[in-house]
């Protein structure tokens, strides 16, 4: 195995290569299994990076870091990446229109990993934001890639909105900075450390006012209600594989930032009111998306507010924050990421067979497809949180991280939202799986290349959820230890 | 260590009043954006702002010995004096849309509105600057200026249809950022700067090319007309 450093060379420069070649070679299949040997080496690299990075290692001139938090999310990404790769070539090879682009997409598609790759790598904050934005522009032309009326208005509200959000935390990064020069002078280093190390001696109205911006600027990105707008258009009009990217991937990416702007407040003693805000935003956001899940009609929208849901739950466990909470947002944010590809990788099947993502057109989904439907259906049980799947393991890590703070009340609104959220959810399955016969039958097949995924996405759920190795939890001790998050008071 | 003076803390009178003249012209022109109708005129006041904020970067390159702002203000000049106006004219050229029909509000409440948000930003600003000590320090009027430029750019995003619209909200709302952190942040890594700049450029470009499919797809690039997808 190379040393970590290399190991991350190779990461970034397998999808960089991808770029070019599809493009200049230009020929779909080439595409296809160049960017699937770049996912999975970017996997295969990339999957073991947590355990292999022990503190923080800085290198080109200190722009680029990994520290154990960034490896985390960057194993999260490679899984995604991998995943969708491989969906990717069974879902397009059966769309008609879009056969003679289909090297452009592969090229997108990797350039997408790319800056989804090297967004957790920033050790300036200033950097981190254009990455973040970087991944915006890039997968604002994937959502718009059908050129339907649909995809494109999605891609442009998409693009509009975030953008708008993203403004206001390169405010708030700004005014960090600001805050730095007071005791720093005019001009110092700008990374997460010097902005964690100068906190404790910046005012701390400014101090405050630079995290909300923050917090609302990438909290648009993660998707928190009542900034998510965006979300539920673009990850439902995009192709199936960009989906999962984008929920799977990219949330967690956003998420990265708020949590290593916590750590900054909290270093300065002020973690009460960050910690606060975080919680109610993600109960917020579990509200709306209970409400929107239970009267959905569109099969892939109902998955976007799911991410919603998730993303929402994930707050939540670093607003409760403590061991126990960063742990159980840490095994939930690769647990979402898994189970979110194998959702919209299902939903993206069943569009494809029934001709519509209208839910009430797909019915009996079980009798015309046992092996699809019955991973898609599992998914749904999984990510509802039941057992014995993992979900329900870090749902239930950071309910108890909730009740062992004083905000039961947060905990108790999880508890009940989840349970609203789980009776919505399935009740739109059961209809699609046991409804009446469908007017029109699906008239397509769904092939080898579009199931595997799904079932590699399903078996380290069931796996994760029977049986959490040590190593794991260890990681997560380590992980909470290293970025310091106290819990809520 | 000692580290070398904060800008801010030691400005001499009549560089702060010529720091504070040049804000306020910014701000009024994006009154100018807010009150016209014609796109054109939009596109002029960015380019007329875009070149008083480099003015300020030259200012103070030169009052706090900062060289690398002269670089800065030469980029800003090129590229959201020139190359970005260039740009927004010819994708308004291309849609053939010249003003802005279905403004939500009239241009006189739309002045009233932006009116009342510059007075808030203000009272933002001015408590801001209570609470750290810099009562009546130019600090104030650049943090007026940031968060006045993103209410207005916001209100723009709000109350008009047109995609370009979209786009130029944002610009000036970008444009804010970037005035007030020459005041507060002259220091701030010239890195950053330049790719901030290089990311405009970018997300411009995108804008452009997604204008042009909401063109060809659509058929519209009205909010008006994007309505498919709610709920």
């Amino acid at each position: 195995m190379p040393s970590p450093l290399f190991s991350i060379t190779l990461i970034l420069a397998a999808p960089a290569a991808v770029i070019p070649l599809s493009l200049a070679i230009a020929r779909p299949r080439w595409a296809e299994y160049l960017n699937l040997a770049a996912a999975l080496l970017v996997f295969v690299l990339g999957a073991p990076l947590p355990w292999r990075v022990h503190g923080r290692l800085v290198w080109g001139h200190g722009y680029l870091m990994i520290d154990p938090f960034g490896a985390w999310v960057t194993l999260c990404t490679a899984a995604v990446y991998l995943l969708a790769s491989l969906y990717s070539i069974g879902y397009l090879r059966g769309m008609t229109d879009v056969r003679g682009t289909l090297h452009h997409y592969y090229a997108l598609f990797a350039a997408f990993g790319l800056t989804m790759l090297l967004t957790p790598l920033q050790n300036n904050p200033g950097l981190y934001w254009i990455c973040v934005d970087l991944t915006t522009i890039v997968s604002a032309f994937l959502v718009g890639f059908q050129r339907q009326p649909e995809s494109i208005e999605a891609a442009w509200k998409y693009i509009v909105l975030v953008s708008a959000g993203l403004s206001l935390a390169l405010l708030g990064t700004v005014l960090f900075y600001w805050g730095g020069t007071f005791t720093l002078g005019p001009t110092y280093a700008m990374t997460w450390q010097s902005l964690r190390a100068v906190a404790p001696h910046v005012p701390p109205p400014l101090l405050m006012l630079s995290f909300l911006l923050v917090l609302i600027g990438f909290g648009t990105k993660v998707g928190l209600a009542p900034m998510h707008t965006w979300l539920p258009d673009a990850h439902s009009e995009g192709p199936a594989p960009i989906s999962a990217m984008l929920s799977g991937a990219l949330l967690n990416c956003a998420m990265l930032g708020l949590v290593r702007y916590l750590g900054v407040l909290e270093h300065a003693g002020l973690g009460a009111l960050p910690h606060m805000l975080l919680i109610v935003f993600g109960l917020f956001s579990l509200l709306v998306a209970a409400l929107f899940i239970t009267r959905q009609t569109g099969a892939k929208r109902l998955m976007a507010y799911s991410s919603v849901e998730h993303m929402g739950v994930v707050a939540l466990g670093f607003g409760f924050g403590g061991p126990l909470g960063v742990a159980g947002a840490l095994f939930h944010m690769l647990n979402h990421s898994l189970n979110k590809c194998l959702m919209f990788f299902g939903a993206g099947n069943m569009m494809h067979a029934y001709g519509s993502k209208d839910m009430r057109a797909i019915r009996r989904v079980g009798d015309y497809f046992p092996v699809t439907g019955t991973l898609w259906l599992a998914g749904a049980v999984a990510i509802t949180g039941t057992p014995p799947f993992a979900l329900f393991l870090s749902e239930f890590t950071i309910l108890r991280a909730g009740f062992s703070t004083s905000q039961w009340w947060a905990a108790l609104g999880l508890g009940a939202l989840l349970i609203v959220i789980f009776i919505g959810f399935l009740a739109h399955f059961r209809r699609m799986f046991y409804g009446a016969a469908p007017d029109h039958p699906p008239h397509r097949t769904v092939s080898l290349w579009q199931t595997t995924p799904m079932w590699l996405s399903l078996l380290p759920l069931l796996v994760l959820g029977l049986w959490l190795p040590h190593g794991l939890w260890a990681l997560f001790q380590h992980i909470a230890a290293d970025l310091r998050v106290g819990a809520a008071p | 260590m000692r580290t070398p003076p904060l800008l801010i803390l030691h400005l001499d009178p009549l560089v702060a009043s010529w720091f504070s003249l040049l804000v306020i012209v910014a701000l009024t022109l994006s009154f100018v954006m807010l009150g016209s109708h014609w796109l054109k005129n939009h596109i002029w006041a960015f380019a007329a702002e875009s070149w008083v904020i480099a003015a300020l970067s030259i200012t103070v390159g030169a009052y706090g010995h900062y060289p690398q702002l002269y670089a800065i203000a030469a980029l800003t000049i090129v590229v959201r004096g020139l190359l970005l106006p260039r740009m927004l004219l010819r994708i308004v050229g291309g849609l053939g849309v010249e003003r802005e029909i279905h403004s939500r509000l009239s241009a006189a409440r739309s002045l009233v509105l932006g009116v009342a948000l510059v007075l808030f930003s203000y009272e933002v600003a001015a408590h801001l600057g209570r609470r750290l000590d810099l009562v009546d320090n130019i600090a104030v009027m650049a943090l007026m200026a940031m968060f006045g430029l993103k209410l207005i750019g916001f209100l723009m995003m709000m109350l008009r249809t047109e995609a370009v619209s979209h786009i130029l909200g944002l610009l000036l709302i970008e444009n804010g950022i970037f005035l007030g952190s020459q005041i507060l942040v002259p220091g701030m890594p010239l890195l950053l700067e330049l790719v901030i700049l290089f990311d405009l450029l970018l997300i411009v470009s995108t804008f452009g090319l997604l204008t042009r499919y909401l063109k060809t797809h659509v058929g519209s690039t009205s909010s008006r007309d994007l309505q498919r997808l709610v709920g």
